[in-house]
């Protein structure tokens, strides 16, 4: 169902070598390498002005590169951007829905600017309000809809040219877990069909469920790139055992010699034997507040884009 | 070849039309009055009311002078703020523009779309107030008809002014500077109300060669009253000259300003 465009030879949805983005005197992104392979989700974590819109926007043809190559479907981003956007559907960052119309012709309308034929847009709006259940929703405005039901429509209209690639900027940001979880479940539905997807996120557990690979990136440039559980054991390991930071504490973890990070008020052990260590401070320590808890990709983000927090 | 920013326009700015046309008439009831409204009060209050002091002008009553002048206004008025306040509202508060280039358009699609828009609007407002000053008996026969299909031009003119303002700005509030400081005095001093050759000199060849209003009352004051000169044809030249070059222009500077 969604997808049409057909490319034999070509697995690579996107392919970027040395790709840059430079405003001004900010380097936004600074010469990446990265590839999206068809059919998968990839994600661009990173902290806030990592570079990860800058290179969605890249790959929507709606700002220009500085340099480096951006292909798309195997095209060129600069010599061919309408034929690309047809097959694309973005969902952007900030929304943009159209504040004076109603739910349903935001979805017309915009199937519009595809050269979509009424009869055939009115059938895509309504299966799409259906697919996103905002059919009760259909004739209301769009300052009346919830953050939520915004967010859900927003998807919906980046459906409504049956695109073989979404962008999708932060596609779950402010919702509640039940729309979260429902988005997720559509975004993997339409996976199943065929369709590839690019994300960014700031939800680590969001991409960790829902990425086939990512990328983290920080100050424009990639710091690495892989499966959620790859980079998860390769960078924390596969447990970790947090504690108060007390000097009694890291006193029996230098006793049995498990090295360790304090982070504000507690210290983080990364390790592949997290009962030995849980063990050794509840027995020698006899201290209470003791957890153990498989590694997540969030101890990677953090443990390669630091705690400073990002202007 | 220079890049003018031409080539990137294609069939689908009329999708950008139609959006508006499609909001447009969502709230006809507000959009459909004024321009019956309006020129009901100027030709009550200064054609019969203060032109019950004015003798005729050139020979021509003072309600059939101004005639022709209410509906260039009227057409100026619509096609440049609808560029300029309601196309910056679209581009900057609802990122309309953003949400059309995500799709296959370019941001000249938008463009040359918003400005056919604005120009629209103009021809509807006139076209709306011709049965208003047939009404009358202000305009003649059947030559006034001719007021419809200039308006779409004349429109265009201040549509592509008021979109590169609209490039410019910083915000909606400095808007007002090119209202007050541009749109206003041309409202007075384009031949509208008054003769221009009852003024200095240097103030006529001012307005003939810089207001773009004085050529649209020129070519509107002799299609109602019938009465064309080579003068006309001077103007309606310098109108097509004008709008080409601001129509680039507006392409050119909304480029800069929204690809980032
Ligand atoms: N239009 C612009 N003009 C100048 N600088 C810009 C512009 N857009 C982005 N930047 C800069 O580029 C850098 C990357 O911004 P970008 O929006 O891509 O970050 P991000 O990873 O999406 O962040 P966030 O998580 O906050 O959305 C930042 O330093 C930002 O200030
Ligand atoms: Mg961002």
């Amino acid at each position: 169902m969604y997808s049409h465009l057909r490319r034999d030879s070509i697995s690579d949805v996107i392919v970027a070598e040395s790709l840059e983005k430079r405003f001004d005197d900010v380097v936004a992104v600074d010469r990446i390498d990265f590839a999206v392979r068809e059919g998968e989700i990839f994600g661009f974590l990173g902290p806030n002005g990592a570079g990860k819109t800058t290179t969605m926007k890249m790959i929507q043809c709606v700002s220009p590169k500085t340099a480096g190559t951006l292909r798309v479907f195997g095209m060129d981003v600069s010599t061919r951007p309408r034929q690309i956007k047809q097959h694309l559907g973005v969902v952007p960052q900030e929304n943009n829905l159209d504040p004076d119309f109603t739910a349903y012709q935001n979805l017309t309308i915009y199937a519009r600017y595809f050269g979509i034929p009424r009869k055939t847009a009115e059938e895509r709006a309504e299966e799409l309000l259906d697919f996103m259940q905002l059919r009760e929703k259909s004739d209301v405005l769009i300052d009346k809809l919830s953050g939520g039901m915004k967010r859900r429509l927003i998807i919906a209209r980046a459906l409504v040219n049956d695109p073989e690639l979404l962008i999708l900027d932060e596609p779950t940001i402010g919702l509640d877990p039940q729309a979260r979880h429902l988005i997720w479940e559509k975004l993997k539905e339409i996976q199943a069909q065929g369709n590839t997807q690019v994300m960014t996120t700031h939800y680590l557990d969001e991409a960790a469920r829902l990425c086939d690979r990512l990328v983290i990136m920080d100050h424009g440039k990639i710091l690495v790139e892989g499966s959620p559980g790859s980079l998860i054991s390769e960078y924390a390991g596969t447990d970790i055992v947090e504690a108060d930071s007390t000097p009694q504490v890291m006193a029996c973890l230098d006793a049995i010699g498990a090295s360790y990070d304090a982070v504000g008020d507690v210290v983080q052990v990364f390790t592949g034997r997290p009962h030995d260590v849980v063990r050794a401070l509840m027995e020698s320590c006899s201290h209470e507040k003791v957890l153990a808890r498989p590694a997540t990709l969030e101890d990677v983000f953090l443990k390669l884009t630091g705690r400073t927090l990002r202007e | 070849m220079v890049d003018l920013g031409l080539s990137r326009i294609t069939g689908s700015a009329l999708y950008v039309w139609r959006r508006n046309w499609d909001a447009f008439i969502k709230t006809y009831r507000v959009n459909f009055i004024p321009p019956f409204v309006e020129p009901l009060l100027y030709l009550l209050a200064l054609g019969y009311g203060l032109g019950a002091f004015v003798e005729a002008i050139d020979g021509i009553p003072y309600p059939q002078y101004i005639a022709p002048a209410l509906v260039s206004i009227s057409v100026m008025y619509s096609a440049f703020f609808e560029c300029t306040y309601s196309s910056f509202v679209r581009m900057y508060y609802q990122k309309t523009f953003d949400a059309i280039i995500a799709a296959p358009l370019s941001i000249e699609d938008v463009i040359a779309g918003e400005i056919l828009w604005g120009a629209t609007r103009g021809t509807i407002y006139a076209t709306l107030m011709l049965p208003v000053l047939i009404a009358f008996g202000v305009v003649d026969l059947p030559t006034s008809f001719l007021l419809i299909p200039f308006a779409l031009p004349a429109g265009l003119l201040f549509a592509c002014i008021g979109m590169c303002f609209t490039a410019i700005t910083p915000g909606i509030d400095a808007l007002n500077y090119p209202s007050f400081l541009f749109i206003t005095p041309m409202f007075l001093f384009s031949g509208t109300f008054f003769p221009l050759d009852i003024l200095p000199e240097q103030v006529q060849y001012f307005a003939i060669a810089f207001l773009p209003l004085t050529h649209v009352v020129n070519v509107n004051r002799a299609i109602t009253l019938t009465a064309f000169s080579p003068f006309v044809l001077f103007s309606l030249v310098w109108i097509g000259v004008v709008t080409v070059i601001f129509f680039v222009i507006a392409l050119r500077l909304m480029r800069r300003r929204l690809i980032v």
